[in-house]
């Protein structure tokens, strides 16, 4: 396969192929990445030849999965078509719209501009990681509540995003809300919802059911 | 023609059979018109919900699709060979290959190759691939070689006319006549006139850009074709690619449970549906096809900008006397509507005898339109309710107040055909007093650095009274649960919820225990694509009349074991109860007949609309803004949208569709605008969501109220319900403008409301001074 592939019918117009320089940049990343994490030790930097499968794994929602991935795999395209967690949603697949937004370690991250490979030894929490077995999350039942969505296709994110908002200000106000809440898009315009939700997740989270919003 | 013709893309579409009787206007409802959260809220957060971008089949292949990078190009060759020797590749199709060649595209009336070798546009359709993963789709495309002839090229519509501009067509850049509409006499009216205002505005082209990209899954069995489209309406995606593809409708299966937004741009089949099933044809395999977002901002759909000059004259007294209306607008390379419904406010939102108006629809080397929420509604607002406020202010009053002396009560563009209903006045007074205004209106803007102003619009939508054909089925099992099956997409705007609400008005069940059935050609009944604000208007009575049918046949098993008469029982929480001898009831599930068939089965038709009137949606919306004076920023403070969409359904999603509505209108009016390289390459140069702005939570106001006038229209259809997602966008930036007028007297005319033209028209301003 590898052999195969150094045929030059593979070069694009600028000589340099494609896909070698993607897999490159992408290997040098989750190496970078690596290495931030390994002080002291030396910063190894592998090159991955085209089409070299690596092995990762992954910590999604409590469970560990070992799997291969090209380097250049976003976590978004193998949590959505991999591993069938199509709870996290692609809209950009360039970090403009935050409907992939899942957590890793507990913080709201665009998977869509995260490697797969980046994310080996984190704990990776989806919109599925949110639900306690069949029952909704005070996130996603917020959300229900409030009509915090039209079409739905950016709520994931979106309660993602609210999510890790508020395990780090469990009493957001309304500015802490709007600007916690704007790297995620809603071409709906569900804004005044959405905030509405985030604000009656605060108080279901902290046990005030029934709280008014 | 009907008036919501935009959204019928295919032409006519079938009749449904007339339905029997019309049920009585709903008296006082104990579930319509509730704020109640979506049936389908736990699949939406969840993450239950299976979007068609969520589809993974077995083996499933993935689709990417070559696009022409120049404005205007002749494809001489295409050289594929690479493409199909790369890893993973297991599908190639081009306009030269025998899967591609003979497959042709109607754009409007326009029949082209589907990989027509005339490129017309930048991202026009050149060839395509299926591989393993769609990282190898991508890299296989950039090993086809295509020999592009460049050519010269018009991205800017206000020289597409210039003698010498590079022709699109054969027969030159103008889309047939000019359009012309005239009643009265426009001169006479402006001799009557004792002030007449004069000018001239520009709405930016603006995209769609729904959150879920446009795309399918397209899977063969032999000779059964199945697609999951991200689409408005199942049932003109079907009609599209078995046309293309010459293939029976009965083997084309559509399917589309959940759609990530639409917004117009999903109203019709798209090329990528047919390449889609083309290459999982020659795969033998499925494919998953979904197009890129800068693709999105390139080929499936814009609201185009808009030119536009409105002359308008009044009488001391407030009346006014003439309109004169001149568009210039362009639905891009091919024919697509590029100035519909522009002059449609203009002619029709406030009483004037004399109107005449002119749009001139040109082609450009720009994507083809498709309706954009509300087609040229948003636009012909901007220009008519600015000068409206401008009218108002030549003849000293408020604005508000000569919306007030020109109410409409028939729509004069008809032919003086009434409106059903005609709740504006009633939205600008209900909305003014939840406002404000008066106090808003009258407080002095001050001269520091940072003013207020307040701005109000109004307006009407062209459509939004539904209408036939519909047909829904609603069963009734033996133990009690009802199923609810019909045709339409729920695009967002809680269609499904309400259709639950409406059933579990007439059959008393819990519409969250409704299973719905929907959205699917291999199971459900024909339906037009959700979009016109027709679809309540339209379902709603449709899926009253289904419940009623399953009523009656109730009634009918319920009588004969009760041995009285049909005509005296009553539905009441589960049983059925004669209301002359209340000791003479039954459960539902008591009622042997129904438990002996298993199931009772109703259908229900939609009914045509009122003979010889107008249903219309009317709505206000208020605004108040804050100009820094020194930076030009332009801060949203607050807004209030008053709408007249007959009966709120539920007032949860009403309100929400109302707040959707005005954020769209504040992307109009202040962040979007594409942007084509005029004068290089006609390429478009912010071809994604960092340069081409929609707005976030921090460009809306924190301060929002919707004031629902709550009057159920009973002339319009049997739910008392007209359309509301259009109207809803439709004041919003003209609004805005007036506000910022308001706070600091400079009349905005072009679209976006940005710091940079702010600053422009301060600094100009401060010249003149």
């Amino acid at each position: 396969m590898k052999k195969q592939d150094e045929g030059g019918r593979r070069k694009g117009p600028g000589g340099v192929t494609r896909r070698g320089f993607i897999t490159s940049v992408g290997v040098g990343v989750a190496a970078a990445a690596a290495g931030s994490r390994l002080e002291g030790q030396e910063k190894r930097v592998e090159i991955a030849e085209p089409g070299e499968m690596a092995k990762v794994a992954l910590t999604v929602n409590g469970r560990r999965h070992r799997l291969l991935v090209e380097p250049r795999w976003t976590l978004a395209f193998v949590l959505r078509e991999r591993l069938g967690l199509t709870g996290t949603k692609v809209g950009c697949e360039r970090g403009e719209c935050g409907a992939c937004t899942v957590l890793v370690d507990g913080v709201p991250r665009y998977s869509c501009m995260t490697l797969a490979l980046e994310a080996q030894d984190q704990e990776i929490t989806t919109l599925e990681g949110l639900m306690r077995g069949e029952e909704l999350g005070p996130v996603q039942q917020a959300f229900v509540e409030e009509d915090g969505y039209q079409c739905g296709y950016c709520t994931p994110g979106q309660i993602v995003a609210a999510e890790g908002l508020l395990r780090a200000n469990p009493n957001p106000s309304l500015d802490e809300i709007r600007l916690g809440m704007s790297g995620n898009l809603c071409r709906c315009g569900t804004y005044h919802t959405i905030a509405r939700s985030v604000r009656r997740a605060a108080d279901l989270k902290q046990g005030l059911k029934g709280a008014g919003s | 023609m009907r008036d919501d013709a935009a959204y019928y893309i295919d032409g006519p579409v079938p009749e449904t059979q007339a339905p029997s009787g019309e049920p009585k206007p709903w008296g006082k409802t104990d579930v319509v018109g509730s704020r109640r959260p979506r049936v389908d809220g736990y699949e939406r957060v969840s993450g239950t919900a299976v979007y068609p971008s969520d589809v993974v089949l077995p083996g499933m292949l993935y689709g990417a699709i070559l696009r022409c990078p120049h404005a205007h190009a002749q494809v001489r060759s295409v050289d594929a060979t690479a493409a199909r020797e790369m890893p993973g590749v297991v599908a190639v199709v081009t306009g030269d290959s025998p899967e591609g060649k003979d497959l042709h595209w109607a754009y409007g009336g326009m029949l082209t190759k589907l990989f027509d070798p005339h490129c017309r546009h930048e991202g026009e359709v050149v060839a395509a691939v299926a591989a393993e993963t769609p990282y190898q789709a991508r890299d296989a495309l950039k090993t086809i070689l295509v020999d592009y002839e460049v050519l010269p090229f018009v991205a800017d519509e206000r020289r597409a006319l210039d003698p010498g501009a590079p022709k699109i067509h054969d027969g030159g850049n103008q889309v047939g006549e000019t359009a012309t509409y005239e009643r009265g006499d426009v001169e006479k009216g402006f001799a009557e006139a004792d002030f007449v205002v004069e000018r001239s505005f520009r709405t930016e082209c603006e995209l769609h850009t729904p959150l879920e990209l446009h795309g399918c899954v397209a899977r063969w069995d032999g000779d059964q074709l199945t697609i999951w489209e991200s689409t408005q309406g199942v049932y003109g995606v079907q009609r599209g690619v078995a046309r293309v593809l010459g293939l029976p409708l009965a083997k084309v299966r559509v399917i589309g449970h959940y759609v990530g937004g639409g917004f117009g741009s999903k109203l019709q089949p798209s090329k990528h549906s047919v390449i889609a099933a083309v290459l999982a044809k020659q795969a033998a395999r499925p494919v998953k096809l979904f197009i890129s977002r800068e693709e999105t901002f390139l080929c499936v759909g814009n609201r185009p900008p808009a030119n536009m000059t409105v002359k308008a004259g009044v009488t001391k007294d407030g009346k006014l006397t003439a309109i004169h209306f001149t568009g210039l607008g362009t639905g891009g390379a091919y024919p697509a509507g590029g100035t519909s419904l522009m002059d449609w406010l203009a002619r029709d939102l406030y009483t004037c005898p004399n109107v005449k108006t002119e749009t001139t629809d040109v082609y450009v080397n720009a994507g083809p339109a498709r309706p954009m929420r509300a087609p040229g509604h948003p636009q012909g607002s901007w220009a008519l309710e600015q000068v409206m406020d401008e009218l108002a202010e030549t003849i000293g009053i408020c604005g508000l107040d000569l919306r007030l002396k020109n109410i409409p009560t028939v729509s004069q563009t008809r032919g003086g055909q009434p409106f059903t209903t005609t709740g504006l006045a009633e939205c600008i007074h209900q909305g003014a007093k939840a406002f404000g205004w008066e106090e808003g209106y009258h407080r002095d803007p001050g001269d520091g650095p940072v003013r207020r102003g307040v701005g109000m619009a109004a307006c009407l939508w062209i459509a939004g009274a539904g209408g036939p054909p519909a047909t829904v089925l609603v069963k009734l099992f033996a133990d009690g649960s009802v199923n609810l099956n019909m045709g339409a997409s729920d695009i967002g705007t809680g269609t499904k919820s309400v259709m639950a609400m409406v059933v579990a008005e007439e059959l008393g069940v819990d519409p969250d225990g409704i299973q719905i059935e929907h959205a699917d050609t291999g199971t459900t009944q024909f339906a037009t694509p959700s979009g016109g604000s027709k679809t309540i208007p339209t379902e709603a009575p449709t899926v009253r009349r289904a419940a009623l049918a399953v009523k009656e046949q109730l009634f009918e098993m319920a009588a004969e074991q009760l041995e009285v008469d049909p005509g005296e029982l009553v539905l009441e929480e589960g049983r059925v109860v004669s209301t002359r001898d209340r000791s003479k009831s039954l459960g539902v599930t008591e009622v042997q007949t129904l438990q002996r068939r298993g199931l009772i089965v109703g259908v229900g038709y939609r009914g045509d609309n009122p003979e010889g009137k107008v249903v219309n949606p009317f709505g206000a919306q208020f605004c108040e803004v804050e100009v820094d004076m020194r930076t030009g920023e332009v801060r949203l403070l607050r807004f209030v949208a008053a709408h007249d969409s007959g009966r709120v359904m539920n007032r949860l999603t009403f309100d929400n569709q109302v707040f959707g509505g005005v954020v769209m209108g504040i992307g109009l009016a202040a962040t979007e605008m594409r942007i084509l390289d005029r004068n290089a390459t006609g390429k478009m140069v912010n071809a994604n969501w960092h340069d081409y702005k929609i707005p976030t939570m921090l460009d809306v106001p924190p301060d929002m109220e919707s004031v629902p006038f709550d009057r159920p229209d009973p002339e319009a259809n049997p739910s008392g319900a007209k359309g509301l997602g259009e109207p809803a966008t439709i004041p919003t930036a003209a609004a805005i403008a007036n506000a910022v007028f308001h706070a600091t007297g400079v009349r905005l005319t072009d679209t976006p409301i940005n710091p940079m033209q702010m600053c422009r028209l301060l600094a100009e301003r401060a010249k003149e001074a």
